[in-house]
């Protein structure tokens, strides 16, 4: 950096960024390196991608998938099948938005231990060590729901209570509580803290801060991030299905082993339909609500 | 729009407070909703109280313990790491290419909207209509791919390519190209106009528009998106060996199907540690890409 006077400093203009420099170059090389060894690793092949053998298979595949199974009987089972999929991913996120409630203000720092809230405190280690341990529990606790993927969790849970959604929607609840848990715990954790102060400032108790000050500030966001996963939800639940969760995606699965092209083709028009009104239900609730 | 001519009295007036059916049309859908997904994903929650239920579930967790840590076990697993972090690369790659051209045919402030086309399209009709067309078909290929889950796409790329770590890839490429192109199009349409028409004024070519005035906008965010969507990859790519798509997930299956979950505590934990390394690598490339910006 070049001296400058005090009052010259914020004029000057920012130092121009060698796009050459050494740093990026060794990021760019490094970048294809690792490019290549993938390239390698998967065997990847772009010849029989592009007008090779792979692409002619590809193809035939797709050939055979036309026409769809439109007789009535199967168009009705199709419906059943998308109804139950919507089912399960709306009673997953409800059950994962209660898993995330139930944790989340346990989980925040600025709730538990420190910060504006517990400045006045007075020494009392004891205390102090039982909430610091509440944090820790529930904290873990999150991220135990989160780190094991659903599709294990699934598996867990058909072998506990039997086939069917409720084991599938049980595990979109349980994974996706530890995910909605920790998107929360940022958005509580990061409030503005001038309603807080004030309020403190009245003598509201803990309690009043909480309703009043932190979750009229946070609702909006936990909407907005409970939408999403919902989202997402609805296509984790057909993978679920593979694992005998039901749904869409167990019928999925049958149809691919047993070689049914005719029925997949129905049941993909249907997971694209269903996935569609998620989107858009949940795109327009976002909107009316947030 | 508040009005600040003196005549204007209207506006010292408090909002009135619009009454709305909107409250208890969405609570009774809700609870309507609520009802008949209850009874139709089968909901009994005593089931899991239940004696069989019960047994299962510590049959699990006593299983667990300890860890199988042997490494008969653990030198099988060097391979299947290390695929499933190519599958998610190339995956990536891949999803770039295919997401990234049509993520700019799906932008509309390029493709026939604004004053970037105003003349093009006023000059001539085919013109404008195949610019239409061109963005309503990018956008319909772009929804196809990134609706149908990745999952689904390996299970019919392991039946049209055979088994292995390349219907992975294809799967990941495929349907992240959707989600990557959709959200590149977001991105390239709420980029400041000014230097794209400063740009246009002086002659450029919409390539060279694209280039000098779209890129150096957007790059951060659209870099910082993709890091994000490789993280996704990962787990992603975890998860698709469970249908012969190559990976860890192979690894998983074959040890649940066994009831060896000693195994599968050791892959979840092996998983975590892996996913948690691609994070944070990936935190701290786009933090350094977006400055001190929020990442």
């Amino acid at each position: 950096m070049a001296k400058t006077t005090p009052q010259a400093a914020h004029i000057a203009l920012p130092r121009r960024q060698d796009l050459l420099s050494i740093s990026n170059l060794m990021i760019l090389g490094g970048f294809f390196a690792l490019m290549a060894w993938s390239y390698v690793g998967t065997e990847f092949s772009m010849r029989g991608l592009l007008g090779g053998e792979s692409a002619a298979q590809i193809w035939t595949y797709i050939k055979r998938l036309y026409p769809p199974d439109l007789s009535q009987e199967f168009l009705l089972k199709t419906g059943y099948w998308t109804i139950e999929t919507f089912a399960m991913s709306f009673l997953g996120t409800i059950l994962a938005v209660v898993i995330a409630l139930a944790l989340v203000f346990l989980s925040s720092r600025n709730l538990m231990f420190t910060g504006l809230l517990f400045e006045m405190e007075g020494r009392r280690p004891w205390v102090r060590a039982f909430r610091t341990g509440l944090y820790l529990g529930a904290k873990s606790t999150l991220n135990l729901l989160r780190t094991v993927p659903h599709i294990v969790w699934a598996l867990i849970l058909v072998f506990a209570v039997g086939l069917g959604p409720f084991p599938g929607m049980l595990a979109l609840g349980i994974h996706t509580g530890g995910v909605l848990g920790r998107l929360f715990g940022e958005v509580v954790e990061n409030v503005e803290t001038q309603p807080i102060e004030a309020l403190q400032a009245t003598g509201a108790t803990r309690l009043q801060i909480l309703f009043y000050g932190i979750l009229p500030q946070v609702l909006p966001d936990f909407t907005s991030y409970t939408l999403y996963r919902w989202e997402v939800n609805i296509r984790e639940a057909v993978i679920l299905g593979y694992v005998g969760a039901g749904g869409l995606g167990q019928q999925i699965q049958i149809a691919i082993s047993l070689f049914l092209e005719h029925r997949l083709l129905t049941l993909l028009l249907a997971l694209y339909l269903i996935v569609t009104v998620v989107d858009y239900l949940s795109a327009s609730l976002r909107n009316r609500l947030v | 729009m508040p009005s600040y001519a003196p005549s204007a009295p209207a506006s010292l007036a408090l909002p009135v407070r619009r009454s709305s059916y909107f409250p208890i049309v969405f609570s009774t859908l809700f609870l309507l909703t609520f009802a008949g997904s209850y009874k139709l994903a089968q909901v009994q929650p005593l089931l899991l109280f239940e004696a069989e239920g019960r047994r299962n579930i510590g049959k699990f967790v006593a299983g667990m313990f300890p860890p199988d840590l042997s490494w008969s076990f653990l030198s099988l697993l060097g391979r299947p790491i290390l695929e499933t972090i190519q599958i998610s690369i190339m995956g990536t790659v891949m999803a770039v290419a295919i997401g990234f051209p049509l993520g700019l045919l799906a932008t509309s402030s390029l493709t026939f909207k604004g004053i970037l086309n105003e003349r093009e399209m006023a000059s001539s009709r085919p013109r404008a209509l195949f610019h239409k067309a061109s963005y309503l078909l990018a956008r319909a290929a772009l929804s196809l791919f990134r609706t149908i889950p990745e999952f689904v796409w390996a299970f019919m790329f392991v039946r049209a390519v055979g088994l292995g770590p390349f219907p992975g890839v294809l799967a990941i490429g495929i349907a992240y190209a959707g989600m990557l192109g959709k959200v590149y199009s977001e991105m390239l349409e709420h980029v400041n106009p000014g230097p794209l028409e400063a740009l246009q004024a002086t002659g450029a070519s919409k390539l060279a528009i694209i280039v000098y005035g779209l890129m150096p906008q957007a790059l951060p965010n659209v870099v910082s998106y993709t890091l994000y969507r490789w993280e996704c990859a990962v787990r992603a790519s975890a998860i698709l060996g469970f249908v012969g798509a190559g990976g860890i997930g192979q690894q998983l299956e074959i040890s649940m199907r066994m009831f060896d979950f000693s195994q599968v505590i050791t892959l979840v934990a092996i998983l975590f540690v892996m996913v948690a390394g691609v994070d944070a690598l990936s935190a701290r490339a786009r933090r350094a890409i977006l400055g001190r910006q929020r990442v």
